[in-house]
């Protein structure tokens, strides 16, 4: 509680402008079809990055990327100095669809306890790790549940706690809280902004929602074009913590939200075709 | 309770006339004893143990077979629904070998172990893997991909992540095609035996029949009857067992 506070730029250790993750002419193709196409990013430790653009842009594909799970037909990516070539436990993903990745078989602790057995925690020390966890995310209550006995958010924070238990270095969110309902989403980012801020997590946080990624991000990357190449990425120089009514309401914030709209509106048309041609 | 009292009308009427036509002589045919001979007849083997023994060596051999098949047909099925490429070489092989009778292989069988629960449990075991390795092909291939994609993420070694989420996954579409193999492996080992194997009911079944003794051989046929009610309401039961076992894991 007591980290969020402060400013986390104040809380950075010392060397966080060395990049934790740096994506260097990264191309991405699905048969003759370019999904991405030399993009250039990367991301400080401890940094919120948010990715925004409209859907079908790549960012998903992006995200698998980062995560492990698809593979760059060119460029390179690397994470703490390391090339990504495989998943691993150090860069944890939450997935939109909460539903499909918890284990419906396992309750609510069963699932976050997957992480720690991954992990090779020994079986004793578990439990206090999982009810610690629980406790964080407000599931205590609902420990000896399956995830179809919960709500939509409920079993997001479920899988939250999971990717948390496995102690990632860099947490990749898809659209986490795309299809939960406006309330959920508000609370659910609070507690994400708070677990990142204290764990000095680096994030990168895929969203449709502009305003969620300016109020989330230390950054916004607006990834534009047919195929996805355009990267704009706009430093958010917003007080944190951030408070859903006062940062929304904030003069910076509206402008943000409007030079980024107009961004993401100005690249989704002319590159197409030209782009298109030359497959 | 009514409706088992309905339920037995049919089935106790048909008794009744069964044994009154064949008091009074209506029915005259040898391969038909009557009712009360059967039951006298199935009294005297079970109390000399003889009913009792066939069905220990017919239960035996036919879950030693089942076993066999269910260790072969979940670990291939398991390889051939994770891995596409062992599919394609394997499936062929697998349909061209799939539709040979097993009883076919009895003489093969009869070679390589002689008579036995080995001759038997072999032929089971061919029966019974079949429909064990093509549900469990489909249900591995039917496990939710993300659930795979967890696995991967948390860097699950291999042994992990077939008794973490693969198994337990796949399991209660797996748990349709034991069921269904179950079944089989009765018929076949009763087969087995009524063929070629010299133990268990099917052999005592051909052997009264062969030495005339009608009343015998009806006894048994009605003992096989409950015995493959019985082995259907344990497996519609197990079948939720261990499911239930398997979740908290």
């Amino acid at each position: 509680m007591q980290a969020v506070r402060k400013n986390p730029v104040a809380v950075r250790p010392v060397g966080a402008d060395r990049p934790a993750l740096s994506i260097s002419n990264l191309s991405v193709r699905f048969g003759t079809r370019t999904i991405l196409d030399s993009i250039n990013l990367s991301a400080r430790k401890g940094e919120f990055v948010c990715i925004v653009g409209s859907s079908g842009s790549g960012k998903t594909t992006l995200l698998r990327v980062l995560a492990g799970l698809g593979r760059a037909d060119e460029g390179k990516v690397l994470f703490e100095g390391t090339e990504i070539s495989g998943p691993s436990r150090d860069r944890a993903i939450i997935f939109q669809d909460y539903s499909k990745a918890l284990l419906p078989w396992r309750t609510v602790r069963g699932n976050v306890a997957l992480s720690l057995e991954a992990r090779n925690v020994a079986a004793a020390e578990q439990e206090a790790i999982v009810a610690e966890l629980l406790a964080r995310m407000g599931l205590s209550h609902a420990k000896d549940q399956f995830p179809n006995q919960l709500s939509g958010g409920m079993q997001q924070r479920v899988q939250i706690a999971r990717c948390l238990a496995q102690e990632p270095k860099l947490l990749l969110m898809d659209e986490p809280f795309g299809a939960l309902d406006a309330m959920t989403r508000q609370t659910l980012q609070d507690e994400i902004l708070q677990l990142v801020a204290d764990k000095h997590i680096a994030t990168v946080f895929i969203t449709h929602d502009l305003e969620e990624a300016i109020y989330l991000g230390d950054r916004v990357v607006v990834l534009g074009g047919s195929p996805a190449s355009a990267v704009e990425s706009m430093e958010i120089d917003l007080p944190r913590p951030r408070n859903q009514l006062t940062t929304r309401e904030d003069a910076r914030f509206l402008a943000y939200r409007h030079r980024l709209f107009e961004f993401l509106v100005q690249k989704r048309s002319p590159v197409a075709p030209q782009r298109k041609g030359q497959d | 309770m009514r409706r088992l009292f309905l339920g037995a009308i049919i089935p106790a009427s048909f008794l009744i006339v069964w044994e009154a036509s064949s008091r009074t002589g209506l029915l005259t045919l040898e391969s038909l004893s009557r009712p009360s001979d059967i039951v006298r007849a199935g009294y005297v083997a079970l109390r000399d143990g003889s009913l009792l023994l066939a069905t220990l060596q017919t239960c035996e051999t036919a879950l030693i077979g089942l076993a066999i098949a269910t260790v072969i047909g979940i670990a291939a099925g398991t390889i051939l629904g994770l891995v596409p490429t062992a599919e394609r070489v394997a499936g062929p092989t697998i349909e061209a070998l799939r539709p040979i009778p097993a009883i076919a292989f009895m003489p093969l069988a009869l070679m390589m172990f002689g008579f036995g629960v080995g001759l038997e449990a072999s032929v089971v075991a061919y029966a019974c893997v079949w429909p064990i390795l093509i549900v469990t092909i489909a249900a591995v291939r039917a496990i939710e991909g993300r659930l795979l994609e967890v696995a991967a993420v948390l860097e699950l070694p291999i042994w992990k992540r077939m008794t973490k989420i693969v198994l337990p996954a796949a399991f209660e579409r797996i748990n349709i095609g034991l069921r269904v193999s179950a079944a089989i492996s009765l018929v076949v080992a009763v087969t087995v035996e009524i063929v070629l194997n010299p133990r268990g009911l099917g052999y005592n079944l051909i052997l009264a029949e062969q030495s005339l003794q009608i009343g015998l051989m009806w006894a048994q046929l009605v003992w096989l009857c409950l015995l493959g009610y019985v082995l259907n309401l344990v497996l519609s039961h197990v079948g939720r067992g261990p499911a239930a076992i398997w979740r908290p894991l």
